[in-house]
């Protein structure tokens, strides 16, 4: 489990005030589909296979908020992430490839970049990034049990 | 993955909105990359002060985005013209190569912050790739 000081308690908390997720939900999921060559994951989305699709696909904005969704609830039980997050933890076995998570922090660090701008200063950015590691950690290990263990 | 023509002109068009900030660039990313993953540390032991915005890392930014500045000149052939700086992290400096993909994620956020209405994902994508293409090219001598 990852230990935290209440000054990154408070730092990750600040950070994540500033964001509205309807509006960098969707600007997360374009980037990071955009980036991507690994557009597969979302076949049921529709026409994801331009740039400008991507932008206007209302699936990928919508999913962009389900995903902030579910970081929300990590800020609110930093101590608890893993638990937290095991409802997810069957569809993301079935159909997602573990290197996604951290193109997907990546992504959500970046465009948390554009709104934040100074704010989000190094020693601001490290905190985040521990947060950030903390739940793709989480992630992927559900992944490694699963197919550890022939779970279905 | 290879640039395309597109590709290169987002990159020279963004390159040429950040000039004259290419210096603030190199220094903020290269802070950042020594606080945000201390494990880069290890190559700059020998400075008196790795703290953010400090004298040898104002320098060493400065020297770090000449290098982006120059492979940008030089997007058309990245691997030859980047062959005496991949000479030169293979075996005098020894650097990881996977540290070239932290480092360039740090220079995405900096551009991200420092240009956000012009950081749209078209010019992400751009960068990103303009960026992993660079690192493969300074990887080039290390086998």
């Amino acid at each position: 489990m990852v230990k935290w000081t209440e000054e990154e308690r408070c730092t990750i908390r600040d950070v994540w005030e500033k964001v509205d997720i309807d509006e960098i939900g969707p600007q997360v999921l374009t980037r990071q589909n955009i980036i991507s060559f690994k557009r597969h994951t979302l076949a049921t989305f529709g026409d994801i296979f331009t740039n400008t699709s991507i932008l206007n696909n209302p699936k990928v904005a919508h999913r962009g908020k389900v995903v902030l969704r579910s970081i929300d609830k990590a800020v609110r039980n930093m101590d608890r992430i893993q638990e937290t997050h095991a409802a997810l933890s069957r569809l993301h076995y079935e159909g997602v490839d573990p290197d996604n998570f951290k193109l997907l922090g990546d992504c959500i660090t970046i465009t948390i970049a554009c709104k934040l701008k100074e704010a989000l200063n190094p020693q601001v950015q490290a905190v985040w990034q521990k947060f950030l590691c903390a739940v793709v950690e989480t992630s992927k290990i559900r992944c490694q049990k699963y197919v550890g263990n022939n779970k279905p | 993955m290879s640039l395309t023509a597109k590709d290169k002109d987002t990159v020279r068009t963004f390159w040429a909105k950040i000039s004259g900030r290419e210096d603030d660039v190199g220094t903020d990313a290269l802070s950042r990359m020594l606080r945000v993953y201390p494990q880069t540390k290890t190559y700059f032991s020998h400075w008196t002060d790795l703290s953010p915005g400090s004298a040898p890392v104002k320098k060493h930014g400065k020297t770090v985005i000449g290098g982006v500045a120059d492979a940008v000149a030089k997007i058309d052939a990245l691997s030859s013209g980047l062959l005496s700086l991949s000479e030169l992290h293979a075996f005098t400096l020894r650097v990881d190569p996977a540290n070239f993909k932290i480092l360039g994620h740090c220079i995405l956020v900096v551009m991200a912050m420092m240009f956000p209405n012009d950081f749209t994902p078209e010019v992400h994508v751009a960068m990103d790739k303009f960026l992993a293409a660079l690192a493969l090219a300074l990887s080039e001598k290390y086998r």
